[in-house]
């Protein structure tokens, strides 16, 4: 065995400056490259071949859900019917903030879709999300776990940004408002990170759409963390009264205030006969 | 000499000892004050005023009444590096890094609402009472001026922290102040020293709110309790109460040590208040800023109503002579709220004008023995409940799942057809309130008990009412209508003509009773056989 080890690497080196020793070692580096890479390519095709796959059954999967639940109102092509818009070229996001809170599918025609309970879990969102996003391009869908609105959120910026932007409807304290006609901006209060990012994004309804160009991502990061700030933070002065403001605080001065005032009135005057 | 005699004249002989005032002393200290819890409502007022003095005076050493612009820098971390006004970061300043601060900021709110709440509920008590009647009319107007007032330094106070929410109402009355024809943004600009905001406005309405406001109501209520004092306090109907004595107890030791307490319970529910709820969280609503504005903007109750007069004003504008003219501004927030506090410091007048009863009271009326006025009343707090709920139109929306439009439809029909339908209801159930006093009178208090007649009839049993009772409930005097005849005895036509006419009818309207047992009816009772 030593032997003819020898024996290979002696003809090796007497062969080593042999004038076809150059090419011959060229062709096998290409032999072998190129081998390599076909097996490699192969290799990466067929985990591509794995993830299309799973993405073609997903949008097949959410055309299904949606011929069931959705092609009513939205049309088989989701190209829209009646009172309901087309969804092409909304996006995922759009779809996953409407399915996620719950607001669609739309339970009856009435002003405006409510936030309710989800009807579909996070697998049947996504299918939707993906079918509707493969009718059109529109804005992609975002997991809560790629916003780092704690790492990059500026908290007093956000509540300058939502005081210029969001107070006129979701009210100074983000407790909702009234539009007209029995429209209504909702609190902005115990809404995922996700879904407040999608509704700055797809702007639903009557709230305008917050582009990058009116509220770059950091900035949109920032209102975020301010909407969780105030969410959070523990009632400083007492019980926070609905935070609704001068409406509840002048009915608990009358009630609370003046009507115990007037009891003990009441009881100091008939105590003393 | 009893004991209570005893403290009063012990306490004005060592005053008098000293000063010299013994005479004077003994009348006050042993003068006699009624008892009665509506009577309270006055003090409680007073107290709230005290409390708002000193919770004041506190607030004065540490807000920096300024609109110099600063950068925040303090221990409320999501303002950090905020630009607002100096008003606003000192208001954080005494919210959150002094001790007591927002303590004493929530009693002085605390204390705002429940002072605005209570004379409101006090004018309530003399209104419905009759205590506004000669010789009191003119402390009744004392009070409008005091209602008045109140409201305008409330509002002022509101603003001063110059936050979000009050700068939104600050606009508002800018508004209001620019719909003044002609005049109007001549004033605004004289009064905010420039264009909207401008740089002096906090420190104006800083010197109105701790100095000419307090000052000009610190003598009025002086005024308005010395006259309360030389007037005598009125009593409600009672035996031995007459129009012309006082039944109660004397101010040393009784009321007074009752009263003192009282102030003490006061000051404590209000510190109560203070200590567990949150009230006007400004750092939620961040600085002023006029391109800023929040959804849901209210102002202070007492402002509510004026508010939401404004919300339901129809959009009508006039352009004339190149000058614009907002009717949807002017008439609700100037035109009517002059036109209601004018009929309301004039009433006591109008009142005598309708019965034609001038003459003195002390004894105070049962509400339902004026169903008139207790009428007149419930039309006004209708039309005033009606307005701030309306004020509060777009919480009512989101919060009972109404539409805006719905509820200032609502408010619209309802300012114009439901005071009406209040005056007819009250009246109604004023005249069967009186019937039922009647009956009572004349057959006694149901007692509830049964009895089975021996013919097997039930009859409910009834209790003849004490004397005190029955004396209470027709101790009031009935005045009959106005007479205005067409012609006089010798013919000649009535030289009030027409107007006397309309008096006659009004006064005929008003005056509407169900007739008292007459005293033919109450012997007959006496005797046994009715
Ligand atoms: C009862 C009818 C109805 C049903 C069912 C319904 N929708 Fe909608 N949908 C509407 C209406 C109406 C609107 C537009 C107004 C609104 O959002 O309230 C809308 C809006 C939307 C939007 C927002 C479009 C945009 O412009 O951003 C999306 C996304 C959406 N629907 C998705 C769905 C999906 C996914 C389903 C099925 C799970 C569904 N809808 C079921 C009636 C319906
Ligand atoms: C013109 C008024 C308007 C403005 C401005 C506005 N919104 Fe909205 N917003 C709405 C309305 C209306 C809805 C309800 C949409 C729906 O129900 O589909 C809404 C919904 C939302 C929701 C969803 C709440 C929930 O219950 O799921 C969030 C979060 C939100 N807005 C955040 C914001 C933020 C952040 C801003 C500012 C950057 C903003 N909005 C500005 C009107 C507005
Ligand atoms: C700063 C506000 C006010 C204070 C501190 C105040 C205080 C008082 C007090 C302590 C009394 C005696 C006790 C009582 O009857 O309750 C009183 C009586 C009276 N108040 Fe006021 N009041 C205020 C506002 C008003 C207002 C707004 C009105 C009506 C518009 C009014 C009209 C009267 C009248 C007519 C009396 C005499 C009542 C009687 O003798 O029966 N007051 N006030």
């Amino acid at each position: 065995m030593g032997k003819a080890v020898n024996r290979f690497f002696g003809f090796i080196s007497r062969y080593r400056r042999h004038r076809f020793a150059g090419p011959l070692m060229l062709l096998g580096g290409l032999l072998f490259a190129g081998v390599g890479y076909t097996v490699a390519q192969a290799a990466t095709e067929e985990v591509q071949v794995v993830l299309s796959s799973d993405k073609a059954s997903l949008i097949s999967e959410g055309k299904e859900i949606f011929a069931r639940g959705c092609s009513s109102c939205h049309g088989l092509n989701a190209e829209g019917a009646g009172a309901a818009p087309s969804l092409i070229g909304v996006g995922a996001a759009s779809v996953d903030f409407q399915v996620a809170t719950g607001r669609m599918p739309m339970a009856d025609m009435s002003q405006q879709a409510a936030r309710k309970e989800p009807v579909y879990d996070e697998r049947e969102t996504a299918a939707l999300a993906a079918y509707v996003a493969s009718l059109a391009p529109g804005p992609a869908a975002i997991t809560n776990e790629e916003l780092f609105w704690e790492r990059d959120g500026n908290t007093a910026e956000g509540g300058e940004l939502f005081r210029t932007n969001c107070a006129m409807c979701h009210n100074l304290a983000g407790q909702g408002g009234a539009l007209t006609q029995g429209k209504y901006a909702p609190t902005v209060m115990g809404v995922e990170p996700r879904h407040i990012y999608e509704a700055m994004v797809t702007g639903p309804q009557a709230m305008p759409v917050f582009a990058n160009s009116v509220l770059t991502h950091e900035e949109k990061l920032s209102v975020i963390k301010w909407i969780k700030f105030v969410e959070t933070e523990p009632s400083l002065g007492g019980a926070a009264l609905g935070r609704v403001g001068p409406v509840t605080e002048g009915a608990v001065a009358f009630i609370l205030g003046l009507g115990i005032l007037i009891g003990i009135a009441v009881w100091l005057t008939t105590k003393a006969r | 000499m009893s004991a209570r005699e005893r403290i009063a004249g012990g306490t004005a002989s060592f005053i008098d000892e000293r000063t010299g005032a013994a005479k004077w002393m003994k009348k006050t200290l042993t003068k006699v004050f009624p008892d009665h819890w509506s009577f309270m409502l006055g003090e409680i007022v007073m107290y709230s005023f005290v409390i708002l003095l000193l919770s004041g005076t506190f607030l004065t050493f540490w807000f920096d009444p300024s609109m110099r612009e600063v950068e925040y820098e303090g221990s409320y971390e999501p303002l950090n590096g905020i630009k607002m006004s100096a008003a606003y970061a000192s208001a954080l300043h005494i919210s959150f890094d002094i001790r007591g601060g927002l303590l004493m900021r929530q009693i002085h709110h605390w204390a705002a609402l429940i002072f605005m709440a209570a004379m409101v509920v006090h004018m309530m008590r003399v209104f419905f009472t009759g205590a506004f009647r000669k010789p009191r009319e003119l402390n009744w107007i004392i009070g409008v001026a005091l209602l008045t007032l109140g409201i305008v330094e409330g509002f002022l106070g509101y603003s001063l922290p110059d936050d979000l929410l009050s700068g939104t109402g600050i606009r508002i009355a800018e508004a209001i102040i620019q719909a003044i024809p002609v005049v109007g943004s001549y004033l605004s600009y004289f009064i905010f020293g420039g264009a909207f905001p401008g740089e002096m406005f906090i420190q104006r309405i800083y010197a109105v709110h701790i100095l000419l406001i307090p000052g000009i109501m610190l003598a009025l209520i002086t005024a308005h309790l010395m006259l309360v004092w030389y007037q005598k306090h009125t009593q409600y109907p009672g035996p031995g109460r007459t129009e012309k004595n006082v039944v109660g107890y004397p101010l040393m030791p009784v009321y007074m040590a009752k009263a003192g307490g009282f102030f003490f319970i006061v000051f404590g529910v209000t510190a109560f208040l203070g200590a567990v709820a949150q009230i006007n969280p400004i750092w939620i609503y961040g600085p002023y800023n006029p391109g800023q504005i929040g959804a849901g903007s209210q102002p202070d109750w007492y402002m509510g109503w004026l508010d939401g007069l404004v919300r339901a004003a129809p959009p009508i504008e006039t352009h004339a002579f190149g000058i614009t003219i907002s009717w949807n501004i002017l008439i609700p927030g100037l035109i009517i709220p002059g036109i209601i506090f004018t009929l309301m410091a004039f009433y006591p007048f109008i009142e005598q004008w309708m019965t034609g009863d001038k003459r003195e009271h002390h004894v105070l009326d049962r509400p339902r023995n004026n169903p008139n006025r207790t009428a007149i009343g419930a039309m006004s707090l209708t039309f005033t409940l009606v307005s701030l709920i309306n004020g509060g139109n777009d919480l009512l929306a989101t919060h009972f799942d109404l539409a805006i439009n719905q509820i200032m439809w609502f408010s619209r029909i309802g300012l114009i057809a439901l005071p009406p339908l209040a005056f007819v209801i009250t009246k109604r159930i004023c005249l069967s309130l009186q019937r039922a006093d009647r009956e009572k009178v004349l057959h006694g208090r149901e007692t509830g008990r049964l009895v089975m007649l021996p013919h097997g009839e039930f009859i409910e049993v009834h209790e003849p009412l004490s004397p005190e009772k029955a004396y209470v409930l027709t101790a009031h005097e009935q005045l009959p209508a106005l007479e205005i005849g067409e012609a006089d005895a010798n013919g000649v036509a009535n030289p009030q003509g027409l107007k006397g006419k309309l008096r006659a009818r009004i006064s005929k309207a008003s005056q509407e009773q169900i007739s008292k047992p007459t005293s033919k009816e109450m012997l007959e009772l006496e005797d046994g056989h009715h």
